[in-house]
């Protein structure tokens, strides 16, 4: 009796957590669905469009997830076969330093500005 | 003196940005995927149209060719248009066509065929898309040319026409 | 016929009016007398009559449907109802520049009319610049864009208005939005004036800061129903998806909301006069980059009007002329502030809004690098990336935390010099707040360190807003609304984000869909037939695991001309959580795929930017209580 009830609960746990694993595996998709822009409506992304083109890739994106493949990995393979473009997010190249650094610098920049005009100001006073 | 020092930095800075808008301006802001260098033919397995039968793509693209794969499908009608010009290429000895056969119905494709002929020495079924995702396509028609080092060198993303035609046959000597 | 030709006439007899008032506004400022010239209130106002001739003329031509005018031709269609035949003369390009002209024309008359009080010589320039910038548009219209283009032989039948510009949201999003940051030319027009002057001074900033506060009301407003209309229309249950036209939009109000704190420091303190006139340079300089962005065909976008280079090559010269111009104004006549009055200690008011001209100025720089940046790398580099939601939240998100944080100490804090007072008080907020988020967060989110922190300060800043209101301390209810309501604004888009769920599925008629103990179920299929359109409807009852029950009815429509097939969504919006349901068909089957979403306090977000305009309304109304 107590073997099968452990035998019992390995059993669900191992279900439990493939159920979970493939919760997992819904999310990630649509997460990368979501970063995904599509070629023929290009003012949608691949999760929101109803196109052919939209179709084939989430089957991809699918397949490629179930094969064990990570975000990272599916990213770098649409952007290998459609270019960077394809992609929302854009990703830290030398292309695109200027795009991500150039925000913050500014913000260091003001920053800096207003903590000199401040700092003074205490000293003044 | 400052304040002119400034107003001349931000002079540049704005001319800078007007010379960039106004070239942006003859940009299309359509994107269409380009080949920056020669890419390797995707490793895939598909069915083959006839037979039904699973092959690799090794064996497809085994010989010592030219090969042209062609994305097509019944209902595209681009596709109708540059079928004849196709019919041509394959006259040709040094190279093979391969179609591939995109979202389309069996019968109606083989209608297709039968109809208009078949240049392809061998075709291939692509139901989902997925296949012509691996070659990096996205609608009908597409054409591929692969030199023979087994690298795609050439895509043409729409119908051919008889200016592309001079071109493909300029390649593929 | 008649109405092409009366449209057309009053355009050229508004712009022989923008030069004549141009030259009447200079002999005024050089003449010696005290009052501005009569002449000229008339002549801004028979101005302002020419440019309403002319839009109500197209609007009459819209209406009748007259297919000898090319715009109507192109955008219009005898089915159409008559409200959409109405919204129509405003939702393309040639329209929309003459709602320009009009809010334009109206702002400066208006002006002239409230400024009595105010200096001749400011008047007078602030008329010139403006009307600089309405000739600017005249001939723009009248060489680029003329919406009274004869079209010969006349066509029986119009081509039609995009069905999904046929909303009630989008018929009224383009007036009230374009009073917002179309009326920002007359706060750009006037800081000129004033800088020329010398004027920008405690005086100049309360007579300007209802303009501002107008402006940024309607800009509010208007940015929230362009979102109202994304999310009810467009079928994807978002509502921002920093697209690059939603990104232009963001930008000028971004600018105008630190302008307007700016404000409050130069009325009360007589300072931080350069920050003024730059922020109001750069938010009108914003509208019109704006303009040249969405029209000339230079951004890739779902929201973009029809592609013309040869119009983008007009709005850019004109653009950078008018930056060259104010940018040199600025610089050749800015002086700097008194010394004596801008000592403030670093613990003051007017250093925490410092601090919020340096966050809102960085939010500023992330949105418009995000949105020119692709322009840029495409010409230089010849590569074309994309810049999307992940690089917005990325860069904005982290940012929010500490700006919830200011905007708690900064309203506490009393000019020149202040202490914090109440720190008990505010300590207790605190750590309610932290403990509140904690136990709220603890089962449904895993990115529990991000949310927590922005969760928690957005808590912190709602329940010390609260307690203010509770409190009744009047004299601040403006501030202490507005930013209550951002607090709020802040929450429910975290809650939303937190706990929507949704889900994908194939169904066919009478199947029955299970999934976490809620069931879908697919009624039927109705069939309707309106004016211009045929469409499906299908009946849906949903229960939750609850065992509440909720009926919605999607549909897909197809309209008739332009041959168009729409999703509509069907959404039941309650003050807890919207359900929304669209619906599509699946190719070549008897299957329909339908997206159903569970979206918490969507209502709340509307809300919450409702309660923001409201604190700006106060605002404006205060002095008059």
């Amino acid at each position: 009796m107590k073997i099968s009830k452990i035998v019992l609960i390995i059993f669900l746990f191992i279900g439990f957590s493939q159920l979970k694993s493939e919760e997992k595996n819904e999310v990630m998709e649509n997460k990368i669905l979501k970063n995904v822009r599509c070629l023929i409506c290009q003012g949608q992304s691949v999760f929101d469009s109803e196109s052919d083109f939209a179709s084939s890739i989430k089957l991809v994106v699918k397949k490629k997830i179930n094969e064990g493949a990570s975000e990272k990995q599916i990213y770098s393979f649409l952007k290998e076969k459609y270019g960077q473009w394809i992609l929302y997010e854009p990703e830290l190249s030398k292309n695109t330093y200027i795009l991500w650094i150039l925000p913050i610098l500014l913000f260091l920049l003001g920053g800096a500005i207003i903590y000199k005009n401040l700092i003074i100001r205490k000293k003044i006073n | 003196m400052t304040n002119k020092i400034n107003l001349f930095i931000f002079a540049i800075l704005l001319s800078f940005c007007f010379v960039i808008f106004y070239k942006g301006l003859n940009n299309s802001n359509i994107y269409t995927p380009k080949i920056k260098n020669q890419k390797n033919i995707p490793s895939f397995k598909a069915k083959d149209f006839y037979s039904n039968v699973d092959i690799d793509s090794k064996k497809i693209f085994e010989a010592n060719n030219f090969y042209i794969v062609n994305i097509w499908a019944s209902w595209c009608v681009p596709c109708r248009k540059e079928h004849s010009l196709l019919m041509k290429l394959s006259k040709n000895n040094s190279v093979k066509l391969i179609g591939l056969n995109y979202r389309d119905n069996l019968s109606n494709a083989k209608k297709f065929i039968d109809e208009l002929g078949n240049p392809y020495s061998q075709i291939l079924i692509d139901n989902s898309g997925t296949l012509s995702v691996e070659f990096g396509a996205y609608g009908v028609p597409e054409t591929f040319i692969i030199n023979k080092n087994k690298k795609i060198i050439k895509k043409y993303i729409g119908p051919i026409n008889q200016k592309i035609l001079e071109e493909i046959k300029l390649l593929i000597q | 016929m008649l109405t092409n030709q009366t449209g057309y006439y009053s355009l050229i007899l508004g712009l022989l009016l923008s030069f004549l008032l141009c030259g009447v506004s200079i002999k005024d400022f050089n003449s010696s007398s005290k009052t501005i010239n009569k002449n000229i209130l008339f002549l801004s106002f028979l101005q302002l009559v020419f440019v309403i001739v002319s839009f109500l003329s197209l609007i009459l031509s819209f209406i009748k449907s007259d297919f000898s005018n090319e715009t109507v031709f192109n955008n219009s269609h005898t089915t159409k109802p008559l409200f959409y035949k109405i919204s129509g003369t405003w939702g393309n390009h040639e329209g929309s520049l003459l709602l320009w002209l009009l809010v334009l024309t109206l702002f400066i008359f208006l002006f002239l009319i409230k400024s009595r009080d105010q200096p001749k010589k400011y008047r007078n320039l602030t008329l010139l610049f403006q009307q600089i910038i309405i000739s600017g548009f005249f001939l723009f219209v009248l060489m680029t864009s003329n919406p009274f283009n004869y079209l010969f032989p006349i066509p029986m039948e119009g081509l039609g208005l995009n069905p999904i510009l046929q909303d009630p949201a989008l018929a009224i999003h383009p007036p009230i939005l374009y009073l917002g940051y179309v009326g920002t030319s007359i706060i750009f027009s006037s800081s000129l004036a004033a800088i020329t002057q010398n004027y920008v001074s405690k005086e100049w900033g309360q007579h300007i800061k209802k303009w501002v506060l107008v402006s940024w009301i309607f800009l509010t407003i208007g940015i929230m129903l362009g979102s109202i209309w994304a999310y009810y229309e467009l079928g994807w249950g978002g509502f921002w998806f920093w697209d690059p036209v939603e990104n232009i939009s963001l930008m000028p109000w971004l600018t105008l909301t630190a302008l307007l704190h700016c404000i409050l420091v130069l009325e009360r303190r007589g300072l931080l006069t350069s920050w003024v006139v730059i922020l109001s340079i750069t938010t009108f300089t914003l509208s019109m980059c704006g303009t040249f962005l969405v029209r000339s065909g230079i951004l890739n976008s779902v929201h973009t009007f029809a592609n013309d280079p040869a119009r983008g090559i007009f709005i850019l010269i004109f653009l950078f002329i008018l930056i060259f111009l104010s940018l040199g104004i600025f610089f050749l006549f800015n002086k700097e502030d008194n010394k004596n009055s801008s000592n403030f200690f670093w613990l003051s008011k007017e250093a925490t809004i410092l601090v919020n001209n340096w966050f809102m100025m960085y939010f500023l720089s992330v949105v418009l690098i995000g949105t020119v940046y692709p322009i840029f790398l495409d010409v230089i580099a010849a590569e074309k990336i994309s810049v999307g939601p992940p690089f917005y939240h990325k860069l904005i998100a982290p940012f929010l935390g500490p700006f919830l944080l200011f905007m708690v100490f900064g309203t506490r804090l009393k000019w020149i010099r202040s202490k914090i007072e109440n720190k008990n008080l505010l300590i207790i907020f605190f750590m309610i707040s932290i403990i509140l988020t904690y136990f709220l967060l603890k089962n449904i989110t895993t990115d529990l360190l991000f949310y927590t922190i922005l969760i928690a300060a957005a808590l912190f800043l709602f329940f010390t807003t609260l307690k203010e209101l509770f409190v009744k301390k009047l004299y601040n209810i403006s501030q202490t609304t507005a930013h209550f309501g951002f607090s709020l604004f802040i929450l429910a888009i975290l809650f939303n984000s937190i706990l929507s769920s949704e889900i994908i599925t194939n169904i066919k008629i009478g199947e029955r869909y299970y999934y976490n103990e809620s069931e879908i179920f697919f009624e039927k299929i109705e069939e309707k037939k309106e004016s211009n359109y045929n469409s499906i409807v299908g009946h849906f009852k949903i229960t939750d695991e609850k065992g509440k029950v909720v009926k919605l009815k999607p549909e897909l429509r197809v309209y008739n001309q332009p041959i168009v097939i729409t999703s509509e969504a069907d959404i039941k919006t309650t003050l807890l959580v919207d359900k929304f349901l669209a619906m599509n068909l699946v190719k070549g089957n008897e299957y329909f795929n339908i997206r159903y979403q569970v979206k918490p306090f969507m209502l709340w977000i509307w809300i919450s930017v409702l309660l923001l305009s409201l604190g700006g309304l106060m605002g404006l109304l205060k002095k008059r209580i």
